[in-house]
């Protein structure tokens, strides 16, 4: 089945590898990819195309006209150097821009909104605890928006991932519990064919943090987490 | 930490995602996917750029088979969109984990040297970012003197940001192989010489077996060529690899690899075919990548890393220089697991300090055993310079100054094109 997709903050790693994995499933999917930067758009069209992308089309502001199916939220940023911006760019855009979209969704009575959390929000860390908040914010207000929507039968996901190997975290070192985007990239498209409302990605991370958010904090602030 | 495929050393300074839009203002150097085993992808003082993330294709036509990419684009990638179209890489190192810039930086060669060269003659054109003048389109009628400086360049004229690279044509993504047991240096020359029409050549040379404290120089002859479309229907399918490979999950403790494995690897590997020689048609995948299939066995070598060793010597008396290696390294009892025999032909090397010339390239691995390892090196380097033969920079990580301005006389030539705030370990260390 053709689809519409949407894709906001379409030049991140990990939407790159989304929007690649809907080209393969079907090259006559609708893609409206979203970002503030246009020259990367034009650069990712013609990339998308030669991979058989038939109908992409690029902005750097989404005015919805047609219905949507699915619409996935991917900006972000960890670096909190400017604590205003990194709350701004991981929780409060995110919130306002989909207020603004209720009463399309509330009409058009379907589809997926997917939006990127992170394992972050899940407990606070002395080492990206702003990050952190905020995610964990865009996770609380997700929580809300579903609700909102049970009515109207559009579905709300939030994802979860872990480490993944993109240029947000070039700068770490990579080991065994790194996943590539395209990994991710596949967990997002099952998360949003089955509806789920929250998923960690890859799953392994449900138990590390079960163990994590579980640790006492007298144990807790003895460590560098 | 970071470090290069030989893991020679760390390198504690984060990498930085590469992106045009954020200024540079260290001293720095684009990095690939770090295939090179020695320090020619790495920076101590300064800042290295990731360019995984620059991988966008951004031109292609199927019916002439030329593309056009960023610089950080796979092979594995390249191969996954245009097999399935007919088109093939025209040359292709022994892992299609490679970046196209990073290929090209090095101006790598592969099994079919012998007719084609290396890969920069098949790059018509490509963008280069320098600091001063931002990106500029290099050619061989545009900035021709940074486009051959570049080829080969080691990364240290600036960051390549696109390039267009010439396909092949095929048929079938399987190829028609023989697998031919040989003996000696003779029995591999004569081999080379039956084979010059085949566009794939290479062997697999056992380091370890001596007779009589002479290396016997056994091994195995692999040669192919692309199927063609007259042959049976399975042969004719254009379906490109899979992405699948096995991963170790920690460093193996070094000692797995002594000179017993590796007899016994090389001894296994030899005696596969029970006849002298064999026919098999492989999917390209196994024949030109058969240790992708361990996404990471460099950590086989354990924590100290290791070193891979690769020299290009002329024929005139190449087969003494070669025996004299040969004798050296049987002898030293640090037998290699993975050697690599191969003649290159005469095409010239488009790069100013492109590593492939006419002759036999011999290519080693060594687990790093410090000293020992070093001093068995500067006994090779001795021959490989008497020989008038030299030593390739993504391999090397011990190569003396004096060494490399022997093998690479034009590099006071490069130097004038090298920019001057660029510069990595590799050249730190051999310009000093
Ligand atoms: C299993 C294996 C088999 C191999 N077989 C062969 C072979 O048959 N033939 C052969 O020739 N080589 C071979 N190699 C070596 C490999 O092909 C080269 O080292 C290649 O250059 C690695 O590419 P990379 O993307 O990993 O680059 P890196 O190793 O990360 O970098 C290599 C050089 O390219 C520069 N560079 C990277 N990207 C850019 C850019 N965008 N702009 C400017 N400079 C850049 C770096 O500064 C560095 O100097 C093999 C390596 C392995 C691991
Ligand atoms: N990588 C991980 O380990 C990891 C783990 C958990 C969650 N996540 C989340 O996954 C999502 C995607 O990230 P990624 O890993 O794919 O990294 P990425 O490739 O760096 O993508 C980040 C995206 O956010 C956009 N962005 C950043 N700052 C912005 C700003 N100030 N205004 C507008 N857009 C901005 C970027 O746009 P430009 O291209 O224009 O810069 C880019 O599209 C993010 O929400 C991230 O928090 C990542």
């Amino acid at each position: 089945m053709k689809k519409h997709i949407t894709i906001i903050g379409a030049t991140s790693a990990i939407a790159t590898s989304v929007a690649k994995r809907y080209i393969q499933e079907n090259p006559h999917h609708h893609l409206t990819l979203i970002s503030r930067s246009l020259p990367k758009l034009e650069t990712l069209k013609a990339d998308l195309s030669i991979r058989g992308g038939l109908h992409i089309d690029i902005d750097t502001q989404l005015t919805p006209k047609e219905p949507i199916d699915v619409l996935l939220i991917a900006t972000g940023t960890i670096d909190d150097q400017d604590v205003q911006d990194c709350i701004d760019v991981n929780f409060t855009h995110i919130a306002v821009q989909l207020q603004k979209l209720i009463p399309f969704f509330e009409k058009q009575q379907h589809g997926s909104i997917a939006v990127i959390g992170s394992v972050a929000g899940d407990r606070g860390r002395q080492s990206n605890y702003v990050y952190g908040s905020a995610k964990a914010g865009l996770e609380r207000y997700l929580e809300g928006l579903r609700h909102h929507f049970a009515p109207h039968k559009v579905h709300v996901l939030c994802i979860k991932p872990g480490f993944v190997d993109t240029p947000m975290t070039a700068s770490f070192k990579k080991g065994l519990l790194w996943a590539t985007p395209d990994t991710i990239a596949k967990g997002i498209l099952k998360a949003i064919q089955k509806k789920k409302s929250t998923v960690y990605l890859p799953g392994f991370w449900k138990g590390i943090m079960f163990i994590i958010k579980n640790i006492p904090e007298a144990i807790f602030h003895k460590t560098k987490l | 930490m970071w470090s290069s495929w030989g893991r020679p050393y760390n390198i504690e300074t984060p990498l930085k995602s590469f992106d045009l839009t954020r200024p540079i203002t260290s001293q720095f150097l684009a990095i690939g996917n770090r295939r090179s085993y020695g320090d020619s992808c790495l920076i101590t003082h300064g800042q290295g750029y990731d360019m995984l993330h620059h991988n966008h294709f951004l031109e292609f036509n199927p019916q002439t088979g030329l593309l056009k990419a960023q610089a950080g684009i796979l092979f594995s990638e390249i191969l996954t969109l245009c097999v399935p179209k007919g088109w093939f890489l025209p040359v292709t190192p022994g892992t299609k984990w490679v970046t196209l810039g990073g290929a090209i930086a090095n101006d790598i060669h592969g099994k079919n040297h012998h007719q084609v060269g290396t890969i920069g003659n098949f790059i018509p054109r490509f963008g280069l970012w320098r600091p001063d003048t931002g990106e500029i389109t290099c050619s061989p009628t545009q900035e021709t003197d940074l486009f051959r400086a570049t080829i080969g360049g080691l990364g240290l004229t600036g960051i390549i940001t696109w390039a267009e690279i010439q396909l092949i044509p095929i048929q079938s993504a399987h190829l028609n192989v023989e697998w031919l047991q040989f003996s000696g240096i003779d029995a591999f020359l004569e081999l080379t010489k039956d084979s010059q029409n085949y566009p794939y050549t290479v062997a697999w040379l056992d380091c370890s077996h001596k007779t009589k404290g002479n290396a016997t120089a056994r091994g195995v002859f692999i040669r192919g060529t692309h199927a063609v479309e007259t042959q049976n229907i399975a042969s004719l399918r254009l379906i490109p690899h899979t992405e699948k490979s096995k991963t170790i999950p920690l460093d193996m403790p070094s000692q797995l690899l002594n000179p017993l494995t590796v007899s016994l690897f090389n001894t296994l590997y030899y005696h596969k075919q029970i006849t002298a020689k064999k026919q098999l048609l492989q999917h390209y995948d196994p024949f030109f990548y058969p240790l992708d299939h361990l996404n990471n066995w460099n950590k086989l070598y354990g924590k100290n890393g290791f070193y891979q060793y690769q020299c290009v010597i002329p024929f005139k008396d190449g087969k003494k220089h070669l025996q004299e290696m040969l004798n050296l390294i049987a002898n030293s009892g640090f037998a290699s697991s993975l050697s690599v025999l191969k003649t290159f032909g005469s095409i010239p090397s488009p790069g100013l300090l492109s590593f492939p010339q006419e002759g036999i390239t011999l290519c080693l691995d060594f687990a790093n055993r410090g000293d020992k390892t070093h001093t068995l090196f500067i006994q090779l380097d001795a021959i490989v310079l008497a020989a008038k033969g030299r030593l390739y920079p993504a391999k090397d990580a011990t190569m003396s100054p004096e060494t490399f301005k022997t093998c690479y006389p034009n590099w006071k030539e490069f130097s004038r094109y090298k920019h001057p705030q660029i510069t990595s370990d590799f050249w730190e260390r051999v310009t000093q």
